[in-house]
């Protein structure tokens, strides 16, 4: 129930009034401290992401500076071993998690017409529990030298192979707050898994059936069932480190008869289904903007939907490809190697349907649209490399070198963080009420684009000459000085392209155009209330009969539910 | 699609108390199958004494008294549905005590081999995959005895309105689980791995 309704003194301010009210810093900070407002949430999320976002850009642009020229000595290689273990650690957790958590807060309430999550206390929680997780990880610097005086941040790389974890290598606090903060995120991740699940299966409004959801809300399904699948043996793995390294038990004990191979079984049994967990929202967004800026709807929406079904099934036993290098046997092997060429059908069949959308369209070329462009080369690229590694041999000779950076970067960044800016423009006037300038928006598509491909194409190369991940340093003459240099000078590109998305967003908070409720002539139901929503989303709550709501209303003499 | 189907005459939604506890159980059971597996990945793999077969009892009554504790949770729910609030009370707090009872010797059987057998989390594998998996059941259970006191003392008191049943019916779905677990855990932990 909305917390509003208690007030007896409240009021609901006039349509024309909503979203005007810009209130005094302490009085913001009192109601994102107090809310269980799903939208509050949502875009609180967002900007923690963000937030850890540029702290982890920081970072990877330190680690990038170290790495320009051969034998340089910037930073230690103690700070370069905490630089890219709290680099990968932030973005998974703190960056891509959240962010596509706080999409799914904000939308799908919206996108099924209704006043809120299920569980909106549930909803505070998660977030302040992943938020406070950020905090914990982050004081490592400051807390984990304790008593002992020795370690700082975490330095175990974001996967954190056993036995490298165990007290007698990894000595002082630091990885005690990794793993400390990964089993409370993993916490506050399932909670708030739970709230979407049952958000969709159980609050749409009237003739909101399953097959008329957004594909945006079929992926969060989706990605839900696949977090409160995944995560737990992420949480399991962390009470069994916290055992192994405070109460003394054997399980990744070699000495005692443990397993350190167990570990990364475990840890890859959340490790793959994360990284689908990360790029389905990806989709999610590319799904919504690609039809609306091709003036189609999406082609072939129930393959859309059993695709997505099939990547998160088909994913769940896909965990040791990240472990060929390791000596499983070869019927292990095949069995992982196949069923990771699997998920490259349903993937395909995606890429095809969004093409299959724009196909006849008519194109327009805003913000969103471009990212997604951008998203579908580049992740066509990411998906090629992620083929090549599957297959077992190729994995063994180019496993843990800088061709896996390159790929898993193409799919981070490529796939998910280009979805992540077509979403924030896309959504940004419906959240703010402002429309996001087109001409700083262009710079920040234009120079990030560019700066990706240049840091990270040739990283593919650096791995094919055989540069490892993760050193700190190279001897000159080996063939990498030239890809390291030119991946070192992308990053300019990228961080001058992420300036310009700030500055855009601070900018078109304050001077952007008003954008009206539905700026972009979409089809779904957060577009049929203000931009910005008032806190009870929908005067009337809506009634659904085909799968674009809005087009229906817009278009009563030639609605959708007459051909569906 | 016909028209006719498109609009639905009655708009009925699963209840989200039942959704949510459906997918807290999910959930739980993924947790419980990674140290199922690390269990059963450890199984004779101890490098020292004392081995499953040298310490381990079949907890015949402690198991009797947990899976009946799931028959007289519904005994008490079907008091409850019969407006029979007696009833509903007696036999919520023998589930209870039938719980507690389960609990206590669980405490009996870790005195038991810490003290006299000489197993704990840091012996070998076996106790540290031992504990971790039936101490994660055990606090499973202290979860739900906590939930089942909470509405037996609020119930007594009168704060549990009348149309509460499905919170307690959540409780109790809860508490199946709990004994569901105990099955495998039982079979896995007691049957299997005591011939090692």
């Amino acid at each position: 129930m909305n917390p509003d309704t208690f007030d007896p003194n409240f009021q609901i301010p006039a349509p024309e009034r909503i979203g005007e009210e810009r209130g005094s810093l302490t009085r913001i900070v009192q109601e994102l401290v107090f809310t269980v407002d799903h939208k509050k949430l949502g875009l609180m999320y967002i900007g923690s992401g963000l937030i850890f976002f540029v702290v982890a850009g920081i970072m990877a642009t330190l680690i990038r500076i170290q790495l320009a020229v051969p034998r340089n000595d910037f930073l230690e290689p103690d700070v370069f071993n905490r630089f890219f273990t709290m680099h990968g650690t932030a973005m998974v957790f703190l960056v891509g998690m959240p962010i596509i958590f706080g999409f799914a807060n904000y939308l799908v309430p919206l996108m099924i017409g209704a006043r809120d999550m299920a569980f909106p206390r549930l909803n505070a929680f998660g977030f302040w529990v992943f938020f406070f997780s950020g905090l914990l990880l982050y004081f490592s610097y400051l807390g984990a030298p304790g008593l002992y005086a020795a370690g700082s941040a975490p330095d175990v790389g974001w996967f954190a192979y056993s036995p490298l974890t165990a007290k007698a290598f990894s000595r002082g606090h630091s990885t005690d707050y990794w793993t400390l903060s990964l089993l409370m995120g993993g916490i506050g991740s399932i909670a708030t898994s739970i709230n979407i699940i049952v958000t969709i299966l159980c609050l749409r409004c009237k003739g909101m059936i399953l097959g008329r959801m957004p594909l945006f809300v079929w992926l969060f399904l989706v990605v839900a069932f696949l977090v409160i699948i995944a995560m737990p043996p992420l949480s399991a793995c962390q009470i069994m480190l916290i055992l192994d390294r405070f109460a003394g038990a054997k399980f990744f004990d070699t000495q005692a008869g443990g397993s350190a191979v167990l570990w990364q079984h475990f840890f890859w049994i959340f490790g793959h289904p994360e990284v689908y967990i990360l790029i389905l929202p990806g989709f999610a967004i590319a799904s919504e903007v690609i039809p609306v800026f091709s003036r189609k709807p999406i082609f072939g929406y129930p393959v859309m939907v059993a695709a997505s079904v099939m990547i998160a099934f088909i994913s769940l036993g896909v965990w040791a490809h990240h472990m060929f290098s390791v000596g499983m046997t070869s019927i292990g092997n095949t069995f992982f190697a196949i069923s990771t060429l699997l998920v490259a059908i349903p993937t395909g069949i995606k890429i095809f349907n969004w093409i299959g959308t724009m196909y006849g369209g008519k194109l327009r070329f805003e913000l969103p649209m471009l990212f997604c462009l951008a998203f579908l080369f580049q992740f066509l690229i990411a998906g090629l490399t992620g083929v090549m590694l599957a297959i077992a041999p190729f994995d063994w000779q180019l496993t843990d070198s800088y061709f896996v950076v390159a790929h898993f970067h193409y799919v981070l960044i490529g796939g998910l963080l280009f979805t992540i800016f077509a979403g924030i423009y896309y959504w940004y006037p419906k959240a703010l009420g402002r429309m996001p300038d087109f001409r700083l928006g262009l710079l920040h598509f234009i120079l990030f684009t560019v700066g990706f491909h240049i840091t990270f194409f040739p990283q593919h190369i650096a791995g094919f000459l055989g540069m490892p991940r993760r050193i700190y340093t190279y001897d000159t003459g080996r063939g990498w000085d030239i890809w390291n240099l030119i991946s070192s000078i992308g990053v300019i590109f990228q961080a001058a392209g992420i300036l310009f998305f700030v500055i855009n967003l601070i900018y078109s908070y304050v001077w952007g155009k008003k954008a009206g409720d539905d700026p972009w002539d979409a089809w779904s139901l957060e577009w049929a209330t203000t931009s910005p929503p008032p806190s009870y989303n929908f005067e009337t709550i809506p009634e659904v009969r085909s799968r674009r709501p809005l087009w229906d209303l817009k278009h009563p003499d030639d609605p959708d539910w007459k051909y569906e | 699609m016909t028209t006719a189907a498109a609009q639905p005459t009655d708009w009925k939604l699963p209840s989200t108390r039942k959704v949510a506890v459906i997918t807290l159980i999910v959930t739980e059971s993924a947790l419980f199958s990674i140290f199922l597996v690390a269990y059963l990945f450890y199984m004779g793999k101890s490098l020292n004494a004392p081995f499953p077969s040298q310490v381990l009892e079949f907890p015949l009554l402690a198991t009797i008294a947990l899976l009946s504790s799931s028959v007289t949770i519904v005994f008490s729910e079907k008091a409850l549905h019969a407006g029979k609030k007696g009833a509903f009370h007696l036999w919520w707090a023998i589930t209870i005590a039938l719980g507690a009872y389960f609990l206590w010797f669980t405490a009996m059987e870790w005195k038991h081999l810490i003290f006299e057998k000489d197993l704990t989390l840091a012996t070998n594998v076996f106790g540290t995959t031992f504990y971790s998996l039936v101490g994660l059941h055990a606090s499973h259970v202290i979860i739900g005895l906590f939930l089942l006191t909470l509405v037996l003392v609020l119930s007594l008191l009168g704060k549990v309105p009348a149309d509460h049943t499905e919170h307690l019916e959540m409780i109790s779905w809860y508490w199946h689980f709990v004994d569901a677990i105990w099955i495998v855990v039982v079979t896995v932990v007691y049957i299997i791995s005591i011939r090692y």
